[in-house]
């Protein structure tokens, strides 16, 4: 193709076209003068022979064009010329959209990040995470893995990992880490390659404690190093033992679990000398998740029978501590589907509720474009009278349409991108490490543009029929008619349809809120208020045996002595917080068969002293409290919770006495009955849980409860420096953090957080959207009967008729919407109440919340038009025609 | 085609050529003359005509366009498969009498 002399020459051509168009009509016009005609009937018959001369130039200089491309150029710059002429309308249109795509831009990324996209490691897709056929949980115990390792045939190694807390010692100040104890093989079966120094290896392995060294992650490293390349090599101490860094893993690896964000990996065998724990014991749990890659042509089912036959064969071998062992496989990046279930059907909730808005913002934007070339119906006609072809004025509509919802697409990415990296940055667990990388990607940036198009489409699409039925001599002559039909026509419907969802909105946002302002104010079985915590692991200094106990009483008394304070109790673990306690199958006491399918239950076990239930706020309804002399040297007891009387006895009165079995055969007296509380989550029902003394089952574990007087006037940052100093002189080395009651609460209520947060954004937009939906459709309707508005007044109609003639509709419209969703939205939120504690609809404030809430949308959005109604001026209205 | 016949016949201006076009078919076909020009356009881009600004007869500045070798080609090419079309044509309404061997 030569266009590249075209390009200079088009000039040249198209001035030569026009010339030469000229002498053409004047030459007719000479002949036909000298025919005998006048020279301005001459002139005149000359360009009617001629035909349509702007068509026709153009005609011919399309032939020199690459038509589609530069046509289109032409009608972007039309399209902005149209747009920048009416700014409001552009403003809103693209602010509409802008919040509706960056909303599914939000959503979709999360989902993209989160469920969508596998695993960061090699190969992840023949990678499956063992869980329970009969929960979804993945925890086994380590003999078992080890015995399901050697003798499966069907993966290509299979690797454990557990997290936990140490207290991290590199020299300078010691803090509590989370990290992960890896089986040997983690790194080698997963396929990751160090950043730095090397990993440890299976072949390193010589039974218990016999590889003492620590990898780092990247960002840890980063962070707490700043990129030190000589750190490894070095010894920093885990709990007081000395572990070798012997290298860092690669960036953006951060385990196998996506919301974990561990800062080191020690090898499983490890994990006694820090945590205690008994790797041998096969009736404890202690891999958190055991994960491998499918060899190839072995498929999943296959591989299932293997490891259920494995299974079988381990319960047979030891029916005391196994009991039935049937697994299924998942992805390990959720937790299989223990988190990965709710939180797939979260986003994909959320994901749909945001496309539906999307959809809303399309049916808003169609009912204004719809309204604008009606406006502009005259404009529109005198064009087509022209000649202009009716697919030449559609595609300039189309050219609009799809302008807006790019530049939509822009703005909403750009609003998208910041709230996605606050969101990244967003600890919501402060002591617990929480992974939320969301940062978009190519991915997400296509999905957004895809949608931008598929709606610019749509909306722009509405005005078609409307364009393709005038008929511009009717217009021209009589002017946009004004159509006001009684008929509910499918705008209208798309409208109450918008109203609906977004009153579901509304409903569901405060009914959450509502929820979760009330859940805040329950009653969990223990007292929030006027109350902090103190929490360490003594054995993150090195403390164990008979020290601990007699560092704990030290710790107990140094806070007790504190102004202000009133009791000060002690637990091995905190109901409603990340460290929530363990679970023990206990039996009837008659029971002599121990093997877990024989057990009465799962109970809930925290170990504690004796002022615990005082400090913490439980009720004792029957029975005693714990005294000093439940010791090693006394008969084991225990208190337990009305849910465990009643499972265990039968009822409460018969429990005090009563007698019961641990796994391994100890027999406990129930000495004392507490009331019911929320152990796990707030929505969980009723479930047992017993208190042993910390006497007689010890723990390093140290969370201090420690309650103040009320109206002390105890400043809460005052008394935590208080508690720090007290503490830090006891043990300058020991980890601690000192936080409000409440706070742990934040892991708790994280679930139902998000979900108001989400429901309250998605019912805002919803809001916005209707107030402009409502706002269009009045505007639109009063701009077109403003003349008949304007004879009513002339004929002495009152403010008020003038009113509900114009926005009698809107409001009808509304109160169906609203009404319908209501009823939809009351609905809805019993799915809610799964997730949100005490949510519930039947709340006479919501209800009233929600009417109002609609009221005032109408109103927000009918005031511009009403105004406009009402200030009409009848005089030049009609003279305007 | 028919521009391309008649510039074959003569080199003509735009004007020139519509009464050219008019006379030769007896005024049976009426066209506006203004749709030459996207015509002569594109024959212009394909090179099958060329164009020089220069004075006619009657003394008048005019734009004459020349068939060119191309377009001669291209003429001959369209004319033979229209003449082949017509034939089929005449085949179709007049099948008893055979019109050409």
């Amino acid at each position: 193709m030569d266009w590249k002399p075209n390009l200079f020459r088009r000039r040249k051509l198209y001035d030569d076209l026009s010339e030469e168009i000229r002498l053409h009509i004047e030459e007719r016009a000479e002949q036909l003068m000298s025919e005998g005609l006048s020279p301005e009937q001459a002139r005149r018959d000359a360009r009617l022979a001629f035909g349509n001369r702007t068509l026709v130039e153009e005609l011919s200089r399309e032939v020199w064009q690459w038509p589609t491309l530069e046509s289109l150029w032409a009608d972007v710059r039309f399209a902005m010329r149209q747009l920048r002429r009416s700014r409001g309308f552009t403003f809103t249109a693209i602010a509409t959209l802008a919040l509706a795509i960056g909303a599914n831009a939000v959503v979709f990324s999360v989902l993209n990040v989160f469920v969508l996209q596998p695993l960061d490691v090699p190969a992840s897709q023949s990678l499956y995470a063992l869980q329970h056929a009969d929960a979804a949980s993945g925890y086994i115990s380590y003999p078992n893995y080890l015995d399901l390792r050697r003798r499966n045939h069907s993966f290509d190694g299979l690797v454990a990992y557990n997290a936990l807390m140490v207290g991290f010692d590199a020299g300078d100040n010691p803090s509590n880490e989370w990290g992960e104890d890896a089986s040997s093989n983690y790194f080698d079966a997963l396929g990751i390659k160090p950043y730095l120094g090397h990993f440890f290896h299976l072949s390193d392995e010589h039974g218990s404690n016999s590889v003492p060294c620590i990898v780092l992650t990247y960002s840890f490293w980063h962070t707490r190093f700043q990129d030190d390349r000589s750190v490894v090599g070095h010894v920093v101490r885990l709990n007081g033992h000395p572990f070798t860094v012997i290298g860092v893993g690669p960036p953006g690896f951060h385990g196998t679990l996506m919301f974990f964000d561990p800062a080191f990996f020690v090898p499983m065998v490890e994990r006694p000398l820090l945590a205690g724990t008994d790797l041998s014991a096969r009736g404890d749990d202690s891999v958190f998740e055991s994960m491998g890659h499918l060899k190839p042509g072995v498929t999943p089912a296959r591989a299932i029978a293997d490891l259920n036959s494995i299974g079988a064969d381990l319960q047979r071998t030891y029916p005391k501590d196994v009991s039935k062992l049937t697994f299924a496989l998942a992805r390990p990046s959720l937790y299989g589907d223990y988190l990965g279930r709710p939180v797939r059907a979260f986003m994909a909730g959320l994901m749909l509720l945001t496309g539906l808005i999307l959809l809303a913002a399309c049916a808003n934007l169609g009912s204004l474009f719809a309204a604008r070339a009606a406006d502009r119906a005259r404009e529109v006609a005198l064009r087509l009278a022209l000649g202009a072809s009716r697919t030449r004025i559609l595609r300039g509509l189309f050219t609009e349409a799809l302008l807006i919802s790019l530049a939509g697409c822009i703005v909403g990415l750009l609003g998208s991108v910041v709230l996605l990296r606050a969101l990244s940055a967003w600890h919501p667990i402060p002591t617990f490490p929480i992974h939320l990388e969301v940062n978009p990607d190519a991915k997400v940036y296509a999905v957004a543009v895809f949608l931008a198009l598929i709606s610019g489409i749509l909306f722009g699409a509405v005005p078609v029929r409307q364009v393709l039925r005038t008929n511009p001599y009717e217009v021209v002559k009589g002017g946009a008619g004004a159509n006001t039909g009684r008929k509910l026509n499918a705008r209208e419907v798309l409208l109450v349809v918008q109203i609906a969802i977004c009153a579901v909105l509304v409903t569901s946002s405060l009914v959450a809120v509502r929820g979760l302002v009330r859940s805040l104010h329950a009653h969990f079985g223990f007292d929030i208020s006027n109350t902090m915590l103190a929490e360490a692991d003594l054995s993150t200094a090195g403390y164990s045996g008979e020290r601990v106990p007699a560092m704990q009483k030290r710790m107990i008394d140094a806070l007790r002595a504190l102004p202000g304070v009133e009791s000060v109790g002690l637990s091995d673990a905190l109901p409603l917080s990340v460290n929530g306690g363990d679970d023990q199958i206990v039996f009837a006491d008659p029971v002599s068969d121990l093997r877990p399918s024989n057990a009465a239950g799962e109970v809930r076990t925290y170990r504690v002293s004796p002022d615990y239930f005082h400090a913490a706020g439980t009720t004792l309804l029957s029975g005693r409290i714990f005294v000093n002399h439940d010791d090693k040297n006394s008969p084991r007891v225990a208190i337990v919770n009305q849910e465990f009387a009643r499972k265990l006895f039968g009822s409460t009165s018969s429990a005090i006495g009563g007698l019961y079995k641990l796994k391994d055969g100890t027999r406990i007296q129930v000495v004392g009955i507490a009331e019911d509380g929320k152990y796990d989550s707030l929505t969980e029902d009723p479930r047992p849980a017993m208190f042993f003394p910390i006497l007689q089952s010890p723990s390093t574990s140290t969370i201090l409860v420690v309650h103040t007087f009320p109206n002390s006037g105890n400043d809460a940052y005052l008394l935590s420096a208080a508690m720090r100093n007290v503490l830090q002189r006891l043990n300058a080395g020991l980890p601690i953090t000192i936080e409000a009651r409440d706070k742990p609460l934040d892991s708790t209520l994280f679930g139902p957080r998000i979900a108001t947060i989400a429901l309250g954004v998605l019912g805002m937009m919803g809001a916005m959207l209707s107030v402009t939906g409502i706002f269009g459709m009045a505007a639109y309707s009063v701009s077109k009967r403003l003349k008949e508005f304007g004879i009513r007044v002339a004929l002495g109609a009152q403010r008020k008729d003038v009113l509900w003639a114009a926005l009698g509709r809107a409001f009808r419209l509304l109160a169906i919407g609203s009404v319908a969703g209501l009823v939809l939205g009351l609905l809805a939120t019993r799915v809610l109440a799964f997730i949100v504690y005490q949510a519930t609809p039947r709340d006479p404030l919501v209800l009233a919340g929600v009417v109002l809430a609609m009221a005032f949308l109408g109103l927000a959005a009918t005031w511009i038009p009403a105004q406009r109604a009402l200030s009409v001026n009848p005089m030049i209205l009609l003279r305007e025609d | 085609m028919m521009i391309l016949e008649s510039l074959r016949r003569r080199p003509a201006h735009g004007y020139a050529l519509v009464q050219h076009i008019q006379q030769r078919s007896n005024n049976l076909l009426q066209v506006e003359e203004g749709s030459l020009y996207p015509a002569l356009q594109r024959l212009l881009k394909a090179k099958l005509v060329k164009a020089e600004w220069g004075v006619s007869s009657t003394n008048r500045r005019v734009r004459t366009y020349q068939i060119t070798a191309n377009g001669l080609r291209h003429l001959e090419q369209q004319i033979s498969s229209f003449e082949r079309m017509f034939e089929g044509i005449t085949l179709v309404l007049n099948p008893g009498s055979p019109t050409v061997g």
